[in-house]
C-alpha cells in the first residue's frame, strides 16, 4: 500500500478524534498492512506494537491453515472478513427485551439467568440496563489495594507497556500456528491481568464484569502473569448463547506462572453453533497456552464447550519448573452439525512435573467430536508423570466420537497412564431412570450431568450450576 | 388392579410369552415361580415397558389404563414399578438425587409440587434406617460399587420413598444372604396393605418363608401351568417343576 494512503488513513482517523471514531468507523474487508496499521492507530498504540504486529502479518502470509484436524469446512476468505468494527451505537441496538429473538430470550429463561443480565446478553442498549458501573467501580478500588492489574489489552499496552513487551508473545510466539499470527497481527481487545508477588486475587475474575467487555472482539488477546506465590482464578466466557456476525474467531490466550504460583482459568464457551443444517455458525481457532515457568508452579484449565460450528481448541501446559503441574479438566458436547477437535497439550520439561488430564466428550445429532492430546515428556524431565482419562459419550446413533491420544516419551523414568472409553448412553441406564418415573430428557441429562461431574467439580460453584443447565440446554431434543 | 390377558411376547424373533394370562388385585401379593427360560423376567420387564420386546398380541391393563399404550415414564407415574434383578450403575449421579428426581416426578405427575427439602430428608432418612443402610449410600453415585445386596437394598429403598401401587420385584433374592434377605423381605412387607399389590418373580421358595405370598403361580413355556396358594411354593420345593406340572390342575 502506498504511504500516501497509509497517512491518509491514518490523518483522517486523527481528524475525526477517537472517541466519537469508535461510534463510526468500521473498516472495509480484507488484510494488509495498512489495515494492520489502521487498528493499531485506532487503539492508539505505541510504534513498536504496530511492528510487533507487522512482523506477525509477515509471517502469516508465509503460513498455511492447517488441515490435520478431523474438521470440514471450506476454505476461509481472509480477505472477505472485516478486521476492525466498532462498538454498535446504543440507537442501533434493541432498546428493550421486547425487540428481542424470543428464542433467545426463552434459553436464557431456561439457564435461570437473572432479568437484568438477559438484557446485557441480548445486546439492549447498556445504559438502559446495566447498573455494573458500581460494582466495576467497587471491584476495581478492592483489586488495586491488592495491586492486581485486571484491564483490557489495549490500555495495557498503554500503561504498562513494560510488562507487555517482557511478556507478550513468550508463551505463544507470534508464528507458532497460523491462527496465533493471524491474531497477533490484528487482535482488538482482550484482557490482561497481572497479580504481583505473594498475593492472591481477593475475588474471581470474569471478562463479564470487564467493561466494554459485551462486545466480544473477534480476534480476542488475553494475557496472565502470576509473580512468584500469586493466585488467580480467571472466568472466561458465558453460558448464555452469544450471538455474533462475526463467523470466524481466533483469540489467543497466554498465561504465565512464576514460582509457587497458581493460575485457574475456566472457560464456558456456548458461541451460536449454527442452524440445523450448521449454517452460520461460529468458527472458534483458539490458541491458549500455559507457561508454568516457576518450579511448583501450577496451571489448570477447565473448559466446558457446548458452542461454535467448528471449535479448535488445544488449551496446553508447558511444564518448565521443577515439580509444577498442569492439569486440564474438560466437557465438550456437540449436537446438530457441530465438530470440534479438542484436547491439551503437556509439555514436560523440568524435573518432577506431573500433568493431569480428565477429557469428556459428548456427541449427539449429526456432530463429530475428537479428543487430540499430546503428552511429551522430554529428555530432562526425570521423574515426570502423567494421567489421560478420555471418555466419550455417544447420543443416538449419527454421531461420532474420535481419540487421538500422542504420545512422546523422551526418559525413562516418566510414568504415562492413558485411559480412555467410548460408550453409547446406555440404554439400560434410561430405561432405569425412566421406569422410576423419570422423563427421557430428564433421564438423559441426569446420566450426561453424572458421566461430566469429574469436570464440573473443577468449576467454580456458581459457574458449575450453570455449566449444568448449558448441557441441558445444548441437548434439547437430542434423543426420541 | 391388573389384568394381562392372553399376552405373546416375542423377543429377537423368538416367542417367550405364548398367552399368558394373570389377574392381580389390590392388597394382594402374587409369586410367578418357574424354572430358567421360562419367561418370568420377561413378565415384569414387559409390563414396565423395557424396550426390544414386541408383544404381538393380547393386552396389559392397569387400573383400567392400555398399559401398551403408556410410555415407561408414564407408567412409573401411575404406580407401577419395577425393582431390577441387577439395578445398573449410574456414574456421578448420586442415591439422593435419582430418588428426589424420581419422588418429584412422580408428585409431578399426579399434579403436586415437588416435596419440600425438609420433608424429602425426612421420609428418606426414615426409610434408609428401616433398610438399615448407611445414611453415606445417598451421597455415593447411584449402584456405583455397590455389593450385589447393597443394590438390592437400594431397589427396595426406592420402593419404600416411591409407594408404589403395584411393586414388580425381579429375582430381588438372588445374591442375598440370610441376613440381607430378612431385611429385603421385611421391607417388601411393611409395603403391604389394602390398596397395595406386590408380583414377585422368584426361582426360588426361600424369598417366600419371608414374603408370604396369598398366590403362587408357575410359569413354564410361556404360560402359566399351574397356581395355587403359598403352599404350592413347598410343593414346588419338594417335586420339582416337571413333576408338578404332570399332576392334573389344582
Amino acid at each position: 500500500m502506498a504511504t500516501e494512503e497509509m497517512e491518509q488513513l491514518v490523518r483522517r482517523d486523527y481528524k475525526e478524534g477517537f472517541v466519537t471514531d469508535i461510534e463510526s468507523e468500521t473498516v472495509p474487508p480484507g488484510l494488509d498492512e495498512s489495515t494492520i496499521a489502521f487498528i493499531s492507530n485506532k487503539k492508539g498504540e505505541p510504534d513498536w506494537m504496530l511492528q510487533w504486529r507487522l512482523d506477525a502479518y509477515h509471517q502469516w502470509l508465509k503460513m498455511k491453515s492447517p488441515s490435520w484436524a478431523h474438521l470440514d469446512y471450506p476454505p476461509i476468505d481472509y480477505q472477505a472478513i472485516s478486521y476492525y468494527s466498532a462498538p454498535k451505537r446504543p440507537e442501533d441496538m434493541p432498546q428493550s427485551l421486547d425487540e428481542v429473538d424470543p428464542k433467545l430470550l426463552e434459553t436464557y429463561e431456561k439457564l435461570g439467568i437473572p432479568l437484568h443480565e438477559r438484557a446485557a446478553l441480548a445486546g439492549v442498549a447498556v445504559d438502559a440496563v446495566f447498573d455494573s458501573v458500581s460494582v466495576t467501580t467497587t471491584f476495581k478500588k478492592e483489586l488495586g489495594e491488592a495491586g492486581v492489574i485486571f484491564c483490557s489489552i489495549s490500555d495495557a499496552i498503554r500503561d504498562y507497556p513494560e510488562l507487555i513487551k517482557q511478556y507478550l508473545g513468550t508463551v505463544v510466539p507470534v508464528a507458532d500456528n497460523y491462527f496465533a499470527a493471524l491474531n497477533s497481527a490484528v487482535f482488538t481487545d482482550g484482557s490482561f491481568v497481572f497479580v504481583p508477588e505473594g498475593v492472591t486475587c481477593p475475588m474471581e475474575l470474569s471478562t463479564y464484569f470487564r467493561i466494554n467487555a459485551a462486545n466480544t472482539g473477534q480476534f480476542e488477546r488475553t494475557l496472565i502473569i502470576c509473580e512468584s506465590r500469586a493466585q488467580v482464578s480467571y472466568l472466561e466466557g458465558c453460558t448464555a448463547p452469544m450471538r455474533d456476525e462475526n463467523q470466524l474467531h481466533a483469540a489467543v490466550v497466554e498465561l504465565v506462572a512464576l514460582e509457587d504460583a497458581y493460575i485457574k482459568y475456566s472457560t464456558v464457551q456456548n458461541w451460536y453453533p449454527g442452524d440445523e443444517n450448521g449454517v452460520g455458525g461460529i468458527y472458534n481457532f483458539v490458541t491458549k497456552r500455559g507457561d508454568c515457568r516457576g518450579d511448583r508452579s501450577r496451571i489448570s484449565w477447565t473448559q466446558v464447550e457446548t458452542g461454535s460450528a467448528i471449535t479448535w481448541k488445544y488449551p496446553s501446559c508447558v511444564l518448565r519448573g521443577k515439580e509444577s503441574v498442569g492439569e486440564f479438566y474438560s466437557v465438550a458436547v456437540t449436537n446438530g452439525r457441530q465438530q470440534a477437535d479438542t484436547g491439551t497439550k503437556m509439555i514436560h520439561i523440568g524435573e518432577g512435573t506431573r500433568s493431569y488430564i480428565v477429557s469428556k466428550g459428548i456427541s449427539a445429532g449429526r456432530s463429530n467430536q475428537s479428543y487430540r492430546g499430546l503428552v511429551k515428556i522430554g529428555p530432562r524431565a526425570k521423574g515426570a508423570r502423567n494421567f489421560t482419562q478420555c471418555d466419550s459419550l455417544l447420543i443416538g446413533d449419527t454421531s461420532g466420537a474420535h481419540t487421538f491420544p500422542y504420545q512422546e516419551i523422551g526418559n525413562s523414568t516418566a510414568t504415562v497412564e492413558h485411559e480412555a472409553t467410548t460408550s453409547k448412553i446406555g440404554e439400560d441406564q434410561l430405561f432405569y431412570c425412566r421406569s422410576r418415573g423419570i422423563s427421557e430428557e430428564d433421564a438423559v441429562s441426569m446420566i450426561v450431568n453424572g458421566f461430566c461431574k469429574d469436570v464440573f467439580q473443577e468449576l467454580p460453584m456458581e459457574f458449575a450450576v450453570e455449566a449444568e443447565a448449558l448441557l441441558n440446554v445444548t441437548l434439547e431434543g437430542a434423543v426420541g | 388392579m391388573l389384568e394381562v390377558k392372553d399376552l405373546h411376547v416375542t423377543v429377537e424373533k423368538k416367542e417367550i410369552l405364548k398367552g399368558l394370562n394373570l389377574t392381580i388385585k389390590a392388597g394382594e401379593v402374587h409369586a410367578i415361580m418357574g424354572p430358567n427360560g421360562a419367561g418370568k423376567s420377561t413378565l415384569s420387564a414387559v409390563i414396565a415397558g423395557k424396550e426390544g420386546y414386541e408383544v404381538t398380541s393380547g393386552s396389559i391393563t392397569f387400573e383400567g389404563q392400555d398399559v401398551l399404550e403408556m410410555e415407561i415414564e408414564e407408567r412409573a407415574q401411575a404406580g407401577l414399578l419395577l425393582g431390577f434383578q441387577y439395578p445398573v450403575e449410574i456414574p456421578g449421579v448420586k442415591n439422593i438425587y435419582l430418588l428426589k428426581a424420581a419422588l418429584n416426578a412422580q408428585r409431578a405427575a399426579r399434579g403436586e409440587g415437588d416435596m419440600p427439602a425438609p420433608e424429602f430428608m425426612k421420609l428418606v432418612k426414615e426409610k434408609i434406617a428401616q433398610m438399615q443402610m448407611d445414611p453415606s449410600f445417598l451421597q455415593r453415585a447411584v449402584n456405583e460399587g455397590f455389593s450385589g445386596g447393597e443394590k438390592k437394598r437400594n431397589e427396595i429403598l426406592q420402593m419404600l420413598v416411591l409407594q408404589p401401587k403395584l411393586a414388580m420385584l425381579d429375582e430381588i433374592d438372588s445374591g442375598l444372604d440370610i441376613d440381607a434377605m430378612r431385611v429385603v423381605a421385611d421391607g417388601v412387607n411393611s409395603l403391604r396393605d389394602s390398596k397395595r399389590a406386590i408380583l414377585l418373580v422368584t426361582h426360588y421358595q426361600r424369598l417366600l418363608d419371608y414374603i408370604v405370598p396369598d398366590k403362587v403361580h408357575v410359569l413354564m413355556d410361556g404360560r402359566i401351568v399351574k397356581s395355587g396358594d403359598a403352599e404350592l411354593a413347598k410343593e414346588l420345593e419338594v417335586q420339582g417343576y416337571e413333576d408338578i406340572v404332570e399332576e392334573p390342575a389344582a
